[in-house]
């Protein structure tokens, strides 16, 4: 097992590497130079000179991504370009809204969508399998914000049941956390719920045909708990495995949402930095983003073993 | 075993069906899946349901356990008494208490009836979980007690196994123990030893019988298998297209059946007593000679590496018209060393000749021309064709891959097809509208068509009923002797090799122990694994139907 955590933790470091490159020569290509944005509307072409030579953009690409990973290597992510400050201390400052908004939604996801797809799985062909479908169908092809505004519509303007936007860190209160965060992951659970509510049907359904379904039957079981006890459980892993995969429309998710609700996270940080062509902070954000995704992914494959003795790395 | 049901039917039925009936859905080839089933089972008493696929026996069995699949079969008429109570038409909740504390049920696969993800000690103590407010270390205990009354090898370690470490036998034990733990008074048993090895088998038959004598547990017992019927049964209820055909005492049926179906059925049975047959001295079609196939798994960072001897040093040769039979239980190898002659897999030593060329190590590019000399009909013939091709696609696919043209090969498939009974024009249909024993001829024809010098038959004829079993028997042995074919025969079953093969080699964890002429090892097998073999036979002591020449 250990030897298997430390062998998929080498294997992220080439994967590290090629996303370092990509995104670093991906922010070099774009026809923008962050040093005028900088220099704002007025500034003449000495002035801009002078920010590029201050910022180390006037190096050759070669020498400024050598300095860049260099840094890294020593723990310094560089400073943003736009708020002035070291991007270590940013993300810092800006990881404890998008931990909470992702989490919560991951929570909700799973309480809705796994309930809900061996419901349908159940009663296959009645009415309530048909509404979980036809649910999947339509939380999976609206956008992100198209849901969030409606909801903010509905339940924030129309019903004031949650403030329209805004974060408060947990340090102030439970309370006031969970009340402003149930909105954004609900429109960020959305997505998920269509998907791991069909994926689990799917799979509840596969397993319901299976013989110790019958022999659980054949013991006296009630209905309810052979389908948590022996349909679900043998059910998890390829539930599992789309949650993991799906980690990654999860981000983009938080993107989104965070916008929508402005809420002060990560997602947020990354928009705006994108938009002040900040690379420092982009590059630093969007390799945290792989790490996650490549860190979620290690967790699910070893999350496998915990529902499936079977698998053993 | 007389004595005991003589004793018991005096206690009266636990377990009374009067005119039972189970509706098919509709569109089926009959109403009803079951018809005006009657017959009960004693206390204390094994009464054993045969029947061919098809014949209801399963049905039967869910009716009575309240198991019937739902919205496709339903119980439409007739009565089911346990211990005199009319359980036909309770509720589910009130058919839930009586399942798995007064009836219980075991299945045919104890690979996949026991959930894979949980201890066994927590399956079984599920049944107590559900039934008695025990609390979880008596539970424990109760576990620890019934796993050592089905004989488990050291309980107190194996209650935390799961499934996949046990062997299919200790898995079967295990069903056996969840059945058995709160001592219902009927156990039903739907083929539970089909799935084992027959080794296995004998001892997990000696264990329902030792439990269900000690416990005076009526057993209704379902088989298709009348080697296991004369092994284990009080009496004998005849199934065939969802009705009752005949009942009787177990020597009854097996010696001297009165209906024609089950005189049918018992005269299918192949005989363990081998006819006499001519040596073979046409030329040599097949050759091994040292024939290896290892496997290696594990390696850099996983653990230690792990070589598997699937195969080791195995020579056998086979002659023009001569059937040579390889017989072994599972895991012995012998359907290694078929793909390894096929070249399905690459053998790691050793040669294969066929004919004059040794093909065990020619790279594919050069073993293309030789591939036709060989051809394997499988086990299962509802995998084993292309669901979406017709019959006559398959069969022509390989003559014309190696250069026939299309009408030509279709007037080839017509004539197989009418050689291995079947109607020429049914070319054109597709394989799920033919029944197993059908599509068996088909695939036998589809080999055939290639003009193979060597046929290997892989279990050809295992997941076939009896009755059928014997017709693809006959077809194999007319065949073989009308193109003068080697005939490879893979099997598992004695009963089977005694009747087709003129010699057989034992395989066991991939050597072959014993090999010769079938008469000779079957009337003084010299090796004791082929001894044990012989000995789990079931039924080994009856002549089934030997009443009948008699009357006949």
């Amino acid at each position: 097992m250990s030897a298997y955590i430390l062998r998929r933790l080498l294997a992220a470091i080439p994967v590290m590497a090629i996303v370092a490159v990509l995104v670093f020569l991906m922010l070099r290509l774009t026809p923008s130079d962050p040093a005028a944005i900088i220099a704002g509307d007025f500034a003449n072409d000495q002035q801009i000179a002078e920010i590029r030579s201050k910022l180390g953009l006037d190096q050759p690409i070669l020498t400024q991504f050598l300095i860049w990973i260099g840094n890294m290597f020593q723990g310094d992510f560089g400073e943003s370009f736009f708020y002035k400050k070291q991007v270590a201390q940013l993300i810092v400052e800006r990881v404890e809204p998008t931990i909470s908004l992702s989490l919560l939604a991951i929570v909700l996801t799973v309480s809705i969508a796994v309930p809900l797809g061996t419901l349908a799985a159940y009663k296959q062909g009645s009415w309530i399998d048909r509404f979980v479908m036809g649910f999947s169908v339509i939380g999976f092809s609206v956008p992100v914000f198209v849901v969030g505004y409606l909801l903010i519509y509905l339940l924030a303007v129309k019903l004031d049941w949650f403030p329209v936007q805004g974060y408060q860190y947990l340090s102030d209160g439970f309370a006031g956390w969970l009340h402003r965060l149930i909105l954004p992951s609900l429109t960020l659970s959305i997505v998920f719920v269509a998907l791991i509510a069909r994926m689990t049907r799917t799979s509840v359904l596969e397993v319901l045909h299976e013989d110790y379904i019958r022999t659980a039957r054949a013991k006296g079981q009630s209905e309810l708990k052979v389908l948590v006890r022996h349909a679900l459980a043998n059910a998890a892993v390829p539930i599992l495995t789309v949650i993991g995969l799906t980690f990654a429309t999860l981000i983009g998710g938080v993107v989104v949402t965070e916008s929508v609700y402005t809420l002060p996270g990560l997602g947020l940080l990354t928009v705006d930095a994108v938009l002040a062509r900040d690379y420092p902070t982009i590059q630093a954000v969007i390799l945290l983003f792989s790490l996650a995704y490549v860190l979620v992914n290690l967790l699910v494959d070893v999350a496998y073993t915990l529902f499936d003795p079977r698998i053993r790395y | 075993m007389q004595d005991a049901s003589d004793a018991a039917s005096d206690l009266g039925p636990i377990l009374e069906l009067d005119g039972l009936t189970v509706a098919l859905p509709k569109g089926g080839d009959r109403r009803n899946a079951i018809d005006s089933v009657s017959f009960g089972v004693g206390r204390g008493e094994i009464v054993c349901v045969v029947g061919e696929s098809g014949s209801g026996k399963s049905v039967t069995a869910q009716a009575v356990m309240g198991l019937l699949p739902k919205g496709q079969l339903a119980l439409t008429g007739g009565s089911i008494k346990l211990e005199g109570r009319e359980i036909a038409n309770i509720s589910q909740p009130e058919l839930r208490k009586l399942r798995g504390q007064r009836m219980s049920m075991i299945f045919q696969e104890p690979m996949t009836a026991l959930n894979p993800v949980e201890r066994v000690g927590e399956q079984i103590g599920e049944v107590l979980e559900i039934h008695t407010p025990l609390s979880a270390a008596e539970r424990r205990q109760k576990v620890l007690d019934i796993m050592a009354a089905v004989h488990l090898p050291d309980p107190a370690s194996m209650i935390d196994a799961f499934p996949h470490q046990l062997s299919g036998g200790q898995r079967q034990r295990v069903m056996i123990a969840a059945a058995l733990v709160l001592d219902p008074v009927l156990l039903i048993a739907d083929e539970p030893t089909t799935a084992l090895d027959v080794t296995t088998q004998a001892q997990i038959l000696k264990l329902i019988a030792e439990m269900q004598a000690r416990r005076g547990t009526g057993v209704l017992f379902i088989t298709h298998d009348f080697g296991v019927v004369a092994e284990i049964a009080h009496r004998v209820v005849v199934m065939q297209h969802g009705r009752v055909v005949e009942i009787g005492s177990r020597d009854e049926i097996i010696t001297r059946p009165r209906e024609p179906y089950t005189q049918m059925l018992i005269r299918s049975v192949p005989s363990l007593h081998p006819p006499d047959r001519k040596p073979n001295a046409s030329t040599v079609a097949l050759s091994t000679d040292k024939l290896c196939k290892t496997y290696a798994s594990g390696g850099f960072l996983a653990g230690k590496r792990r070589v598997v001897k699937a195969a080791a040093d195995v020579t056998i040769d086979v002659r023009r018209g001569e059937t040579v039979g390889i017989v072994g239980e599972s895991g012995s190898g012998k359907t290694t060393v078929a793909r390894c002659i096929a070249r399905l897999i690459q053998p790691t030593s050793g040669t294969i000749r066929i004919g004059d060329i040794d093909v065990a190590t020619l790279p594919e590019r050069r073993l293309r021309p030789h591939r036709k000399h060989v051809q394997i009909v499988f086990q299962d013939p509802y995998r084993s064709l292309n669901p979406r091709r017709t019959v006559g696609a398959s069969i022509i696919e390989g003559p014309v891959n190696f250069g026939l043209s299309t009408d030509d090969a279709m007037r080839r498939a017509k004539d197989l097809m009418q050689l291995v009974g079947l109607q020429p024009d049914a070319l054109d249909r597709f394989p799920h509208q033919f029944s197993g024993g059908q599509r068996q001829r088909i695939a036998i024809a589809r080999a055939l068509a290639m003009e193979p010098k060597l046929l290997i038959a892989d279990e050809a004829v295992s997941a076939l009923d009896v009755s059928v079993q014997a017709q693809v028997l006959a077809l194999l042995d007319d065949v073989r002797v009308r193109f003068d074919l080697a005939v490879l025969f893979i099997t598992h079953d004695l009963r089977v090799a005694a009747q087709i093969c003129d010699r057989i080699a034992v395989m066991q964890n991939g050597v072959v122990v014993e090999a010769g002429p079938t008469m000779e090892i079957f009337a003084s097998p010299k090796h004791p694994y082929t001894h044990a073999l012989f000995a789990a036979a079931p039924g080994r002591g009856v002549r089934f139907g030997e009443g009948l020449k008699a009357v006949s």
